[in-house]
């Protein structure tokens, strides 16, 4: 088989030229005629037509955009981050055969140019381009979750849980609308929690921003970012900021495929695609998502109090796994506005019901964080950083702490959790822990009734959610390793953080 | 043009210490040999490099490298670690051979040939093995010449 390969990476001086020799030695070693373009600094040698027409494949290795990637168009390819090439070569030049095996050719007149990587023969190939594309939103977000966190968390500390009361004027704003009193801890905590508060209002627009930045470069910022935002407006939570992410990123993608006269060629990264994708992504956010997830809390808050005097335990359950499917998100809102009304009665029930639910949404960070010292290989080196700061979060009820972790790999973290949360729902109700403040985590534990019980159920229900998310992901670890993908999987998701 | 390495570019006893502490240490010597003008804006153009993507390999080898208007010619600083240092390779093993590939900001490519060809080298077992078993920085710096000038 006859192989053309193109390799770069952003410096051009190391990596562009590991990854061709590595290709190179992979594919003498399989018995395969490889070339490989270095697009490199020290200049490279393009491709003849000869080499071009004769090839059965083309591999792709670089972490930045291929030049005149459209000579190929005629070729089944594999497209991967330079590194991917210097670790799995042998591996890369299998899926090239694989790719050239199960390549159709393309019927004339079809369209030449697809987005970057949509050829992306191979199923595990799109499923690691996906995580690729949330890593890269993670990895910025994680800071933004640190910083915010700790920050809200040291209010609490110094002012107490009065100061963010859930009405509409709460006690920071309103101390930090009139003038600064240096000598008060209480204006220092105000001033804590808000700064940390306006970081926490980036989270969801920078995980969707950089998502769709992932897909597809600078001009997805900006309907990536605005449709965050609009997540935020719409409390569509970070489960609404990946799908504005993912949107956005697709949409731009698609934008780009188009063919338009020369002269709009200019402007279509600055200001065409921006402008289209930033207008519809809006629309779709505002109006095709934004309504449905009102009335979807409005539907589970009235659902909620028609289930007032239910089961203790069942309610535990219940609130416990809405307070973990979406960290801040609309379900999650259900659920804690329907305890803090509760407060305002006073009655007994409604402070068990604000204690389960605390309790429950203690459990994310402190589940996640413990998952990553217990196993950390099955997490990235910022997945794991983010897990030291996850502590502070999961005790202070910042349930955002674990955000980065679900959205890096939402379909075993979000259910672990959830069951996390639901045992500790249902233990907190049972154990009979009350509590009348709506906010605090352990800062406000002194002033519950049965606090034992409180930090039992809490104790407990992370262990739980620990051990199932450390279950699942070992499982799905050990699958791909079978196939002999792991490493390069992960190797992947660095890349594209950088890209 | 000089050699891409001679003797005095070859620590094979780095200090203990972090990946930042290695690479200044590493790059004092290129500073002594009038290879970089500028410490500090040569490490913060490193470090720009890590923060893009960490230059760890599997294998113990850390590629710390950038293009830097601070350098005056393509040189290569190479050092040997007893203790290892965490370049945040794939594989989680720390790097116990460093290689501070250090481009001037503007090199035609007939400059840049010879780290195409370093880089090159450094995919190689026969190469990075050489290394670790070299006894003193002028074999050391002989040995690496004499592979890139191949």
């Amino acid at each position: 088989m006859k192989i053309v390969a193109v390799t770069a990476c952003p410096t051009g001086i190391a990596h562009t030229y590991m990854a061709a020799e590595a290709l190179e030695a992979a594919a003498e070693e399989a018995g395969h005629e490889i070339v490989v373009e270095t697009q490199g600094s020290a200049g490279s040698t393009p491709l003849t037509a000869e080499q071009l027409a004769e090839a059965d494949a083309a591999i792709f290795a670089a972490d930045v955009e291929v030049r005149d990637k459209e000579r190929f168009a005629h070729l089944p390819q594999v497209s991967v981050g330079v590194k991917k090439a210097i670790s799995g070569g042998d591996l890369l030049i299998a899926q090239a055969e694989e790719a050239a095996k199960n390549h159709v050719p393309a019927a004339a007149g079809a369209p030449a140019a697809t987005p970057a990587g949509a050829k992306a023969p191979t199923g595990p190939g799109a499923a690691s381009k996906v995580r690729a594309w949330l890593m890269t939103g993670v990895s910025h977000v994680i800071p933004f979750v640190a910083a915010g966190g700790l920050l809200i968390a040291l209010g609490f500390a110094l002012a107490g849980y009065q100061i963010n009361l859930p009405d509409d004027s709460p006690l920071y704003k309103q101390i930090l609308s009139g003038s600064f009193d240096i000598g008060s801890v209480t204006a220092w905590g105000a001033l804590a929690f808000g700064v940390g508060s306006a970081a926490f209002s980036f989270l969801v627009p920078v995980l969707s921003g950089y998502i769709a930045y992932a897909m597809a470069d600078r001009p997805a910022l900006v309907p990536g970012f605005v449709g965050g935002a609009i997540a935020v407006t719409t409390h569509a939570g970070f489960l609404g900021g990946l799908i504005s992410g993912f949107i956005a990123g697709g949409l731009v993608m698609w934008i780009k495929t188009w063919r338009v006269p020369r002269a709009l060629a200019g402007i279509m990264p600055v200001l065409v695609i921006p402008l289209l994708s930033t207008a519809v992504v809006g629309l779709l956010m505002f109006v095709v998502i934004g309504r449905p997830i009102a009335l979807i809390t409005e539907g589970l808050t009235s659902w909620l109090n028609g289930l007032s005097g239910a089961n203790a335990l069942l309610l535990g359950v219940l609130l416990g796994l809405m307070m973990c499917f979406d960290m801040g998100g609309p379900v999650n809102k259900a659920a804690y506005t329907f305890a803090v009304a509760g407060l305002s009665t006073g009655s007994g029930g409604a402070l068990t019901i604000m204690a389960a639910v605390m309790a429950a949404g203690m459990v994310p960070p402190l589940a996640m964080a413990l998952a990553t010292v217990v196993r950390k290989s099955l997490f990235s080196e910022v997945e794991r950083e983010n897990g030291r700061a996850a502590w502070l979060l999961g005790a202070s009820f910042i349930s955002e702490g674990a955000i980065p972790f679900a959205a890096a790999d939402p379909f075993r973290v979000i259910p672990s959790i959830m069951v996390g949360g639901a045992v500790t729902g249902a233990l907190s109700m049972t154990l009979g822990a009350t509590l009348r403040a709506p906010h605090g985590g352990v800062f406000v534990v002194p002033l519950m009734g049965n606090p034992l019980g409180f930090l039992v159920a809490v104790v407990v229900g992370t262990l739980v959610a620990c051990a199932l998310v450390v279950a699942l992901k070992t499982f799905a670890r050990r699958r791909p390793a079978q196939a002999g993908t792991t490493t390069t999987e992960t190797v992947t998701e660095r890349e594209t953080v950088s890209a | 043009m000089s050699d891409l390495i001679t003797a005095d570019l070859v620590d094979l006893d780095l200090p203990t210490g972090d990946r930042r502490e290695v690479v200044r240490s590493l790059a004092e010597r290129l500073v002594k040999a009038g290879r970089v003008t500028d410490l500090d804006q040569f490490l913060a153009d490193i470090e720009a490099r890590e923060a893009q993507m960490p230059t760890g390999l599997d294998g113990g080898i850390g590629i710390p490298h950038c293009r830097s208007a601070a350098v005056t010619e393509p040189t290569l600083g190479f050092g040997r670690s007893a203790a290892g240092v965490d370049f945040g390779a794939e594989d989680g093993t720390p790097a116990d051979l460093v290689f501070l590939i250090a481009a001037p900001e503007g090199g035609g490519s007939d400059h840049m040939t010879v780290l195409a060809a370093l880089a090159r080298r450094l995919v190689r077992k026969s190469f990075t093995g050489e290394l670790r078993s070299v006894t003193d920085p002028a074999a050391a710096a002989g040995f690496i010449a004499k592979e890139v000038s191949a």
